[in-house]
């Protein structure tokens, strides 16, 4: 299947699942997305060296996933899609920075291969938090926690009108693609000349679309200004959502809880 | 070349994140205050062509692999600078959220690396001064080019300054450059192409378009040089913190210069900047930090910096220095709450 | 009373790259009327379309909608008097979920909360669309696209429905409800199509357009029957005009 159509698939994936009806999915957007951003925030703010005092953030994904009940497979699949850059920055520590840090047994494990180690969970964790807010929150939602917790009223509508027609043009720009496709042999017609006449014309067709939009605003009397009639209502839930799991964060930012297990259970053992 | 969160550090993060969101509220004030109210609707259906445009591919002649149209250059071309940055900040936000691609902190990043640098600095004075008043074709071509190719390179070298300051990625300055510049002049000079190609089709087709961008705004020349004073101001601010937290804190400060002087043997030459970012990291974390490794410690010590408290119980070894015991603990530990974590997660699904 | 009125007088236009879409065009249509428009590709009737809400203006003719004659200072009143259906309602949805958009127009009108609430919900229950409200645009079937589309401009309680081809692209079922819908407005309509079937159905008038102008004005079943008026402007009797091919009948 071609990638854009993939990508529709995708994106109507997401978008079915941010409309389950699940605790989590009830949630005030709000709630769920400050608590994803000092989430992130923690996770990065431990040291390069760091992996085990991380662990425990799995926490937090496999809870909302499983109470929002998401798909855990999916999910890990569309992060090994786009972990190349991180991967790819991170593969050069190992081959810096040698020291030796670790031995287990015969093992010596250098700092690189600690700190490469420690951008991937880092990596799976925070991309993995931000799918999950979206897959329990949904992108409309998101966009008016945004606007009530500061943004510009312009650039969420702007966010609004962008996933609006995401749907419309990836549409009409795989209609395009398969025309082209079905019309190139051996790879004749695939080349850049043509993808400029086909991005020129969806462009244009784009911009026509647009004049039309905004002619059924005016029509409605649109005046410049954007109006939504719904209201956010974050109560004690919500409250208690975000705090106890800031909490928990910094809890174990501040305690390296696996290390203190770690070390009762080896103790016993020894 | 989206930033990743792993690869950032919060000071670098919070930083550009408050960049960008300051650039956004200036560039969505302008916007509301142009007349213009087709721009509204314009902006985001252009941000959809933008996203949907990079699902078709072309094939790059000779090498058999496939290129995408990237964005920044043309929507500034289209839309002019403001309109511009507001739709690149929101489809590379869609696509933080929707892909995963460049995290939540790391968007501020990717908005002011892939959206300020075309709309603000490529369009304006490459672009414009190439195209110039009475464009040609040949002008059109050669300005996007020149534009596309260009903001890209600052695009990139504003990931390798974000990546080192912030002191993840092991890489060194020259290391880096030499990476990311050159890769990038190929997907610049792609993405000039096939900007150019687009942008003369639309221009060809139907001129008014792009006149109604570049006339829409003829207060721009006034209002980039607001935007340079933004940014002096920013970096004043940025800079009074930094000092703030250098002599609020004498300890990190000591801690950052006990660092660099034990860390000789690495030629870093932004040894001293990274040290300092280094130590408001630690200072914006929660606790004071450890992951600066000191090579003279490295075997048996489980101290790191003189001036930092202990403030764990005392057998929670430092990680970077801890004896081979302690590195067990940790790993048992880490599996048991990793096994943890996924029991949890089972014994809820069970439930619900 | 005469607000329900739409009258045009020697309307021209001609888009700025020169092209001249509309050359003489006149006509009165009075309250309660449901007055088709037909004519070929490129005869102007989208131009025409776009003038009785105001969207384009042009100095030669004049176009009374009621009791104001259209003008920049009337064109607010005039746009919520004329309710325009578009021909894609992708055009016309755009807001985030059904309610969003059905809400669009009463909000900017300032009306108060609850009263936004009332009227998205008489709105969406007229067409038969209650329960899409909280449904994403792109997640509907073409025929429900149509149905919301048609209450976002009921939810502006127009006197004058403007359609541009509502039955195109719906499945014949879709179109078949969209037509029993329509007859149970009391709107004066005005509808702009290839769908001559529909036109039997909906419209007791019918002006044709042929090159900018009016080619003829009258009751639906008298030009249909106008074999040579229907060529020439490149239509055709309606299918159940026609004699069967299959039985013969004439």
């Amino acid at each position: 299947m071609s990638r854009i159509q993939t990508a529709f698939l995708d994106l109507g994936l997401m978008d079915t699942l941010s409309g389950k009806d699940t605790p989590v999915h009830r949630l005030d957007p709000r709630a769920k997305l400050l608590t994803t951003l000092i989430f992130i925030i923690t996770v990065v703010s431990f040291g390069k060296y760091e992996i085990s005092a991380i662990i425990p953030f799995f926490i937090f994904p496999a809870v909302m996933m499983s109470l929002g009940e998401l798909p855990f497979y999916y999910l890990f699949r569309k992060i090994l899609i786009v972990i190349p850059f991180a991967f790819m920055i991170g593969i050069f520590n190992p081959l810096i920075d040698r020291e030796i840090l670790m031995r287990i047994g015969l093992f010596s494990i250098s700092g690189g291969w600690i700190s490469f180690c420690s951008i991937m969970v880092k990596f799976i964790l925070t991309a993995g938090s931000v799918l999950v807010l979206i897959a329990c929150t949904g992108f409309n939602s998101v966009c008016m926690a945004l606007e009530k917790m500061g943004a510009p009223r312009i650039f969420a509508v702007q966010l609004l009108f962008l996933y609006r027609y995401i749907f419309v043009l990836i549409v009409e720009a795989s209609r395009m693609a398969n025309a082209r496709a079905l019309r190139s042999f051996d790879g004749k017609g695939k080349g850049m000349k043509v993808f400029g006449y086909l991005l020129g014309h969806l462009l244009l067709r784009t911009i026509d679309r647009a004049q039309r939009i905004y002619l059924a605003m005016l029509c409605r009397g649109f005046d410049g200004e954007i109006r939504v009639n719904r209201h956010l209502e974050a109560g004690m839930r919500e409250v208690i959502f975000t705090v106890a799991w800031s909490a928990f964060f910094i809890a174990m930012r501040v305690y390296n809880i696996p290390l203190i297990a770690g070390s009762f259970i080896t103790e016993l053992i020894l | 070349m989206h930033m990743a969160d792993a690869l950032i550090s919060p000071a670098v993060g919070g930083t550009m994140w408050a960049a960008s969101a300051g650039l956004i509220a200036y560039c969505s004030k302008k916007v509301r205050d142009d007349v213009d109210d087709i721009k509204i609707p314009l902006m985001g259906v252009v941000g959809a062509f933008i996203f949907a445009s990079q699902m078709i591919n072309f094939t790059i002649p000779g090498t058999g692999s496939s290129g995408h149209l990237g964005g920044g250059m043309i929507l500034a071309i289209l839309l002019g600078p403001y309109a511009a940055f507001l739709t690149m900040a929101s489809v590379l936000t869609v696509q933080a959220l929707f892909f995963a691609d460049g995290g939540l902190l790391a968007l501020g990043c990717n908005i002011f690396n892939l959206g300020f640098f075309p709309c603000f600095i490529a369009y304006p004075f490459i672009y414009k001064k190439i195209a110039g008043e009475q464009p040609t074709q040949q002008r059109i071509m050669a300005g996007a080019l020149a534009a596309s190719i260009l903001g890209l390179q600052m695009g990139a070298f504003g990931v390798v300054l974000e990546t080192l300051f912030s002191g993840i990625s092991e890489l060194h300055f020259r290391t880096f450059v030499l990476l990311m510049q050159p890769i990038h002049l190929a997907i610049g000079i792609i993405e000039g192409l096939v900007t150019a190609a687009v942008v003369t089709f639309v221009w060809k087709a139907r001129p008014e378009i792009l006149e109604m961008a570049a006339t829409a705004k003829p207060v721009r020349h006034l209002s980039l040089r607001n935007v340079i004073a933004g940014l002096l101001v920013f970096a004043a601010i940025t800079g009074g913190a930094l000092s703030w937290f250098a002599s609020a804190n004498p300890d990190g400060l000591e801690w950052a210069m006990f660092h660099v002087s034990g860390k000789e043997e690495l030629e870093s030459p932004e040894k001293g900047l990274h040290s300092m970012l280094g130590a408001i990291q630690e200072k914006t974390a929660f606790l004071p930090d450890y992951s600066f490794k000191n090579p003279e410690e490295k075997e048996g010590h489980a101290k790191t910096g003189e001036g930092e408290p202990a403030a764990n119980s005392g057998e929670d070894g430092k990680w970077p220095t801890v004896s081979a015991g302690t590195s067990v603990s940790g790993l048992v530990g880490g599996a048991l709450v990793l096994v943890l974590a996924a029991f949890i997660g089972f014994a809820l699904k069970k439930r619900s | 009373m005469s607000h329900h009125i739409v009258e045009v007088k020697n309307l021209k236009y001609t888009y700025p790259d020169g092209t001249c879409a509309l050359k003489d065009i006149s006509f009165r249509i009075t309250h309660g009327e449901s007055v088709a428009v037909v004519g070929e590709n490129g005869a102007g009737k989208s131009t025409l379309l776009l003038h009785l809400n105001g969207y384009l203006m042009s100095g030669n003719g004049i176009i009374r909608i009621g009791d104001y004659p259209l003008t920049k200072e009337t064109v607010k009143e005039i746009r919520r008097t004329v309710g325009m259906v578009f021909q894609d309602p992708d055009d016309q949805l755009f807001m985030p979920t059904v309610y969003d958009d059905v809400a669009f127009g009463p909000l900017n009108l300032s009306l108060p909360p609850e009263e936004v609430d009332s009227r998205v919900e008489n709105a969406l229950f007229t067409v038969g669309a209650l329960h899409l409200k909280s449904r994403p645009p792109y997640r509907l079937s073409g025929g429900e696209k149509r149905s919301v589309s048609i209450a976002t401009v009921l939810a502006m309680s127009p006197d004058i429905l403007v359609m541009d081809e509502p039955t195109s692209n719906l499945d014949p079922r879709a179109r078949r409800k969209l037509i029993e819908l329509l007859k149970t407005f009391k709107h004066t309509k005005i509808i702009a199509t290839h769908d001559l079937d529909m036109v039997m159905d909906l419209c007791e008038r019918t002006i044709v357009i042929h090159k900018g102008q009016v080619m003829s004005d009258g009751p639906t079943a008298e030009i249909f029957m106008n074999q040579e008026l229907l060529a020439e402007s490149h239509l055709e009797k309606p299918l159940r005009m026609q004699g069967c091919p299959v039985c013969g009948n004439k």
